[in-house]
């Protein structure tokens, strides 16, 4: 069982996965981010799930792994779509929401197969490999493609500041995920799993709610504000 | 191999969103005209500059908080810390540098003004408001 600090982050992140489903719905946002409202009920109904796994297998049982890393396979997946749909709404009115899509399932495709033939070449051809190393290169894309949708945002003059803050707040997630995920692979540090990626948890739904809370979706920002070498 | 990569370029990019995030939360507050009242009291002119941020830290935390300006401050305080350490350190060699942390900290500052103009309005019309019952 998670110790009485792994469980008060637990509950501190589903309080504010909660807190930005509410907000949303509060703020007559919950259509227009409806991939981030549905990765947050998701990330709820996982939570129970896993717990209850937890409660009748224990910690160390293989169902609870296939739990956990499956459902956090789906979980990447679907704040994947949620990246994918704040590039349809940067490339919007530029007519490109299209290729983003075609594009965005391509790279999908790919990640999949490439993360299949990492697990095939090893000796433990364990399913639970496949999913957690999906889960690891789903992130680190997620990464690359956050940093290059703030690149268009930059180069465009996105003024948006929702959007803008969504984005950064996404970027810094993917980047502390894909280092947690990356710190346990090779240094194989218990705690990173235990503390740091669920406190990393908490920040995404924290920095949203304030987000949504403060700025309207009218709210503009000066884009020359945000290059942090003046040009 | 591949992990430690993954680990360095994303404790990079950790760093890039970390600093435009901040960046961002100054620049939305970049358009607010502060009140005479905060003028006055912090002795502002026009635009707040590094040396006035502990001062203005120090009026915040005499005031009561705004429970939406929890994070951004927190961020906008590690930034200015880390700035702080950096100045004091790698950006004596570069004069550049130098140039650059000190805008970006009067950025932090700037940010701060705006904070506590914000929370002494929201505290007039809590008052005002308790008033009125």
């Amino acid at each position: 069982m998670p110790g009485p600090v792994a469980t008060l982050i637990l509950c501190i992140g589903t309080a504010f996965e909660l807190a930005f489903v509410v907000c949303s719905i509060y703020r007559k946002a919950f259509s227009r981010y409806v991939f981030f409202n549905l990765y947050f009920l998701l990330t709820l109904a996982s939570s129970c799930f896993r717990h209850f796994v937890l409660v009748h297998s224990g910690v160390e049982s293989d169902e609870y792994r296939y739990t956990y890393f499956y459902s956090d396979a789906i979980l990447t997946l679907v704040l994947y779509a949620a990246l994918i749909s704040l590039y349809s709404r940067v490339f919007g009115e530029l007519r490109f929401s299209k290729y983003v899509r075609v594009c965005a399932v391509l790279l999908l495709a790919g990640t999949a197969g490439f993360s299949y033939a990492v697990v095939a070449q090893s000796q433990e051809r364990l399913s639970t490999n496949f999913a957690y190393e999906l889960s690891q290169n789903l992130y680190f894309v997620g990464l690359i493609l956050t940093y290059l949708l703030w690149g268009a945002i930059l180069k465009l003059g996105e003024t948006r500041t929702r959007l803008v803050q969504i984005v950064l707040s996404l970027g810094l997630y993917f980047s502390a995920y894909a280092a947690s995920y990356a710190l346990v692979t090779f240094a194989s540090i218990d705690s990173v799993v235990v503390y740091l990626v669920p406190v990393v948890g908490c920040l995404l739904p924290l920095a949203w709610t304030v987000t949504i809370l403060r700025h309207s979706e009218e709210s503009r920002l000066v884009p020359a504000r945000l290059v942090a070498v003046s040009r | 191999m591949m992990a430690a990569l993954i680990f360095a370029v994303s404790v990079v990019t950790l760093l890039m969103f970390f600093v435009s995030y901040c960046r961002s939360l100054m620049a939305a507050s970049s358009r607010h005209v502060l009140s005479r009242e905060v003028r006055d009291v912090t002795g502002i002119r026009d635009l707040a500059t590094a040396r006035d941020y502990p001062k203005l830290m120090q009026l915040l935390e005499l005031c009561p908080e705004r429970p939406e300006d929890r994070v951004g401050l927190r961020a906008v305080s590690v930034y200015y810390d880390i700035l702080d350490v950096t100045q004091k350190s790698i950006a004596r060699l570069i004069p550049r540098l130098q140039a650059w942390m000190e805008h970006e900290r009067a950025g932090c500052a700037n940010f701060a003004a705006v904070a506590l103009d914000r929370r002494i309005a929201f505290n007039r019309e809590s008052l005002l408001r308790e008033a009125e019952f």
